[in-house]
């Protein structure tokens, strides 16, 4: 198995809403960040959930996002962070220029 | 109260504090007492393996989390192995952290780490002990993401506008602990009195390590 994105890789998480046992927290979809370590590969927990396999494992990510990036009206500087981990399914890569990310 | 008194003067019996079957139980407490029946009675596991396991499981307490933390505080070296491999890390000190991975989060000057489960209530169970009420409510849950300066400042932990926030999610197969800041002072302090510093709460990131003195 190998990851699709290095650690620094600014990545989108998909702004998907599918129904069923999803890891994904909706304050972070359709957010942009940067992966700041790889986890190794873990079991699909969308398939786990049913009693499926989850096989293939697939990369987790830590994926940190500029907290004033998820909310509106983020009033705690511009320096907070929010680090989720993300399975590789959910992510793409990010478009348009960096901005001075926290690793 | 007297067994016989009668009822009739008008005082509220629901003022007493309601025993645990007073309410009907949910959806989810109905099937889990349900599965631990049928794994009983069909003989999977015994009445007195699943005591002992709840047993085992309440026993769990945040003083083996103390440990670590303590020992990375003197030993640099040490510190580095936790931040590396949390499971190894505890067990050259004695301690089973389980199966499930840990990441080590340390705070530093510049960095105030803190740690919540906004889909459920991830926990390191096996090195804290069992969650607090208030860190499986939905209240921290949803409010610690967008707002954690201020729920970090009802805790009584004001974190200055230079220093980052930095929150970690526990959204998927990894648990987190915070290794805090070493409080001003404890020079001197060996081991064990430096692990009476280490609360459950600054390990979760809700507050500092106890000062010293």
């Amino acid at each position: 198995m190998s990851a699709r994105f290095d650690i620094g890789a600014r990545v989108s998480v998909r702004a998907s809403f599918p129904p069923g046992h999803v890891r994904t927290p909706f304050f972070i979809r359709g957010k942009t960040g940067v992966v700041t370590e790889i986890l190794g590969p873990y079991r699909n927990p969308e398939e786990l959930a049913y009693g499926r396999s989850g096989e293939p494992a697939m990369p987790l990510y830590r994926v940190s996002f500029h907290t004033a990036d998820l909310w509106q009206d983020y009033d705690g500087g511009t320096k907070d962070s929010t680090v989720v981990d993300v399975y590789e399914n959910w992510l793409d890569e990010a478009a348009g220029e960096a901005r001075g990310e926290t690793s | 109260m007297a067994e016989d008194h009668t009822h009739d003067h008008p005082h509220d019996h629901s003022q007493f504090q309601p025993d645990l079957e007073d309410k009907p139980l949910t959806h989810y407490q109905a099937m889990t007492e349900a599965v631990g029946e049928l794994l009983i009675e069909k003989g999977v596991i015994s009445g007195d393996e699943l005591r002992a396991m709840l047993e085992l499981i309440d026993a769990k307490s945040p003083a083996a989390g103390a440990k670590m933390v303590a020992r990375a505080w003197v030993d640099s070296a040490f510190k580095a192995r936790m931040m590396d491999d949390v499971l190894a890390a505890a067990e050259e000190l004695g301690i089973d952290a389980g199966g499930i991975p840990i990441l080590a989060v340390e705070n530093t000057p510049e960095v105030h780490n803190v740690i919540v489960c906004t889909l459920c209530s991830c926990y390191p169970r096996q090195l804290i002990g069992l969650p607090p009420d208030w860190y499986k409510a939905r209240s921290y849950r949803s409010r610690t993401v967008c707002e954690p300066r201020k729920v970090l400042a009802e805790f009584g932990t004001v974190i200055p506008d230079d220093v980052e926030v930095r929150v970690h999610d526990s959204t998927a197969d990894l648990r987190y602990m915070v290794i805090p800041q070493r409080p001003a002072g404890s020079e001197g302090l060996d081991e064990a009195a430096l692990a009476d510093l280490v609360t459950r709460d600054c390990m979760i990131g809700v507050t500092l390590a106890k000062a010293v003195g």
